[in-house]
This record gives C-alpha cells, structure tokens and sequence, in this order.
C-alpha cells in the first residue's frame, strides 16, 4: 500500500508482534503489514529500530514505535476513543503495566527452557514456568480478564504466549491445562474476541515452524524466536562447528 | 488526607528514582528502610511477586516496580508539573528509552564492576556502547527529557553518582570526558538541581558497601567455577 500512515514490520510466529496485531485489531485500525525476513533484516527495519533490530515496530506517519508493550500503549494512547486497553484509573494502570511487565521479564524464557532443556535440569525449568503461570492464574482469579470485567493491556501482553503452549508441551511432555486449568480457561475466554482468535496462530502451525527451524539449525544452536542469527542480519549460523545459511 | 509510603533501602538506585519523584512533586511521605537481608513481613505482604525495594504504599494499597511507580505518581499527582509528556510518540520514546536503561545499560554496567581480569575486560565493551547510545541521546538536549527536566532523567539519574561508585570499586573508567561530554555536562546539571542534591546517600557509606557487594559477586564466581 503506497503512502499507509500505519505499517507494521512484524514475523508471523512471534508472540510479541501478535501482541501489537491485537491491538489494531481492537481498534479496528487498517495498517499495512510487512512480513520480516529475520535472518536477513530489511535496511526499513535496521533503520526503524536501529538500537535492538527486532520486530514488531510500528510505523506511524514515518515515526517507529519499538518494544510491543511500549507499542501496545502508544496505540491505545493515540487511538483513543475506541475501545480503551488500558484501564481507566491510575492504581489499576498501574496494576496492568506490573503484570504485563511480570510477563515480559519472566514467562518467555521460562517457556523456552521448559521445552528446549534436557533431563533434570528440564524438570526444574517445568516446574519454575508453571510456577510462573500460576502466579498470573492468581492473579487472575475469578475475574474474567487480569483488571476484571474488561479485555486489555494485561492480557494481551500474556495471551499471545497461549498459541506456543502446544509446542513446548509437547517437547517436553507435559499438560499445561492439567497444571493450570483456570489460565487455559482465561485463553479461551480471550480467544472468543475476534482480535485474538483471528490473530494467534494455529497451535499445530507454530509447532510445524519451530521444528522446521530446529532440524535446520539443530536443537542446541535456538537462541530466540524471533532473532536466530548471531551475525545480524546475514543469516548465518553455526550448526555442528560449520557455517551454514539458513533462509525459510 | 493522603497516606504515602515508600518502602526502600539506603542504597538502592531505583528507590532514589522514587524519593525525587515524591519531593519534586511536593508529595509528603514516610520513609521505611528494609533490610533485605531480612525482610520485614509487610515488605513481603506488598511484594510477594518479586520481594523487593521501592514499594509505594498510596493510601494502603502498594505499587511495585520503579517504573510503574513513577507514571503512577505522575498521573495520580496531575495538577503539578508532568514528567512525562503529553504526546503519545514522546511518551512511547520515553518508555522505549526507560526500558534501554533498565534492561541494557545498567546490567552491561554491572557485569563491569562485578568481574574481573578477562571477564571484567570483555563487558566493558558492551558497556561503553550502550552509554555511547546514551550519549547520542543527548544530543541538542540540556536534559534527558530535553529542554527541562522529566522522566527520563529520574530513569537516568542513578549514573550522576553510581557510575563513579561502580568506576572507583570496579577499578574501571567508563565516563571518559573525550568520549560522553555530554553526559558528563548533564551530570553537572542534574547534580545542580536542589532535589537531586540533598537526596543522594552517603558517598563513602556507598563505596564501602559496594565494595563488598563486588568481593562477594567475585568470590561466588571463583567457588562455582
């Protein structure tokens, strides 16, 4: 699309720009959606964020807005007459921002863990994440979403995270329903919204790209999901002691 | 009749950036130091997530996480000066820049002063590129926030005094004037502010304790390697 005021440079698995997909969708904001070569990033996307060189970035009016909970916010702030994210008081803003900053320092890598460790050092990694999980399942409670009766900043940044349950439960053989069933009933409940369910996924479809992606680059050399080149933007990698370039 | 609390310790920097918040804002609290080698029971019954320092406790209801504090006095505290800007693209640089600080600049810094020999020289390169990022920042700036003092300078503020803290016990040189003028201008400027000035802890109390805190980081590591 020629001259859209708002683009989105994102990669379709990661669960950090579907948080960013969510709230467009929420406000019924039309963008142009620019899927990212992670191994060989776009000069748009070095040049947009240039400090992390990571997706999702927004692009508004020419002007990047980086990191998607910083992006969710900037959203809910600018599109500010429809369908609020945040809450409206300054203790449960406040509240919000603490969960969704919980989400951001702690479940991705206990996730990864759980399912990428091997042996004991897998158990203890299941363990802790399911810990994890069920600290946000109390928080939650008996309240439809994390702030009470509505859908927002909170939940989006974790319920991303609920299509990629699939695959770490399945490499490393656990339930994650059976552990914390309230939590997966709460996903569910998001996933009855359009902007979520139309947003996330299939599980079994991010479970066929990550295996796809570990046979290539073999199951120790993962660092993260969205960046896996160490050398930035050149798509190479070191798989058994060689180089190999890798494009998917 | 408002109730304001702020659980910290002496030292912590993150704390700091929550005792100038509530002076520049006029706000009138009660200070409870902890202990966190022994943390007191109502520290954990307003924490229990993460059992740490600063704690703001509004009226009985407390906030956690120096960052979600600080908007939260700025939005609750509304009729003085801001210290976030109104417009949602500063206020997103704002945050992403907060986020830089925390997550990188201050962890690369830290890795610096807790290591030694070949470990300590390889983290002093990241170290010294992300505050040139820091640098550049401030670039056409008299502050962090830019023309006057804000958020981003209460977010960045720890460098004016723990920087040279981290540089004299670490035995490292980071600030170097060729390189980061203006961090070292701003440093000048911020340390001017009359807030600023009264609130910081005790020089050789900090240096006493930090030299501690990198003896027992580096014994830690020589007992597991």
């Amino acid at each position: 699309m020629v001259g859209s005021e708002v683009i989105l440079l994102d990669f379709w698995p990661s669960m950090f720009g579907m948080r960013v997909r969510i709230a467009l969708a929420e406000k019924g904001i039309e963008y142009d959606y620019k899927e990212q070569d992670l191994p060989d990033k776009s000069t748009l996307l070095l040049e947009m964020n240039p400090v992390h060189k990571k997706i999702p970035v927004l692009i508004h009016k020419g002007k990047p807005i980086n990191e998607s909970c910083i992006i969710v916010q900037y959203i809910d702030e600018t599109w500010k007459d429809k369908s609020p994210l945040m809450p409206s008081d300054p203790y449960t803003r406040a509240q919000a921002r603490f969960w969704a900053d919980y989400v951001d320092k702690k479940v991705y890598d206990a996730l990864k863990k759980s399912g990428t460790l091997k042996g004991e050092q897998q158990e203890k990694a299941k363990k802790e994440f399911i810990e994890i999980l069920k600290v946000l399942e109390g928080q939650i409670g008996e309240k439809p979403y994390f702030m009470g009766e509505s859908f927002g900043y909170a939940d989006i940044a974790l319920v991303t995270f609920y299509c990629w349950f699939y695959t770490f439960e399945t490499l490393g053989n656990y339930s994650i329903e059976k552990e914390c069933p309230k939590l997966i009933a709460w996903a569910k409940r998001c996933m009855q919204r359009e902007s979520v369910s139309k947003t996330l996924p299939d599980s079994k479809k991010i479970y066929e790209f990550f295996m796809e992606m570990r046979s290539k680059l073999g199951h120790d050399h993962i660092q993260k999901v969205e960046d896996f080149s160490p050398f930035r933007g050149r798509g190479v990698f070191l798989k058994h002691g060689r180089l190999v370039r890798i494009r998917y | 009749m408002e109730e304001v609390k702020l659980f910290r310790t002496w030292s912590s920097p993150y704390a700091l950036r929550i005792v100038w918040a509530l002076k520049l804002k006029g706000i009138v609290y009660e200070t409870i130091y902890e202990d966190l080698a022994n943390k007191s029971s109502l520290l954990l019954e307003y924490n229990p997530v993460h059992k740490k320092v600063p704690v703001l406790l509004h009226n009985g209801t407390p906030i956690c996480e120096s960052l979600v504090i600080l908007e939260y006095i700025d939005e609750t505290w509304n009729t003085t000066a801001r210290f976030l800007p109104e417009d949602p693209l500063a206020r997103a640089t704002a945050r992403f820049w907060a986020k830089f600080n925390d997550d990188r600049v201050t962890t690369s810094i830290f890795r610096a002063y807790v290591t030694q020999g070949a470990e300590q020289e390889e983290a002093i390169g990241p170290a010294l590129e992300n505050l040139d990022i820091v640098e550049k920042q401030l670039i056409g700036k008299n502050f962090f926030s830019g023309e006057s003092f804000g958020f981003l300078d209460l977010v960045f503020g720890w460098i004016a005094k723990y920087l040279g803290i981290f540089e004299e016990t670490g035995g490292i040189k980071l600030l170097d004037e060729d390189r980061f003028p203006l961090i070292l201008a701003w440093k000048d400027k911020f340390c001017d502010i009359p807030v600023i000035k009264e609130s910081w802890p005790d020089q050789e109390k900090l240096i006493t304790k930090f030299q501690l805190m990198r003896e027992h980081f580096i014994s830690t590591a020589a007992g597991s390697s």
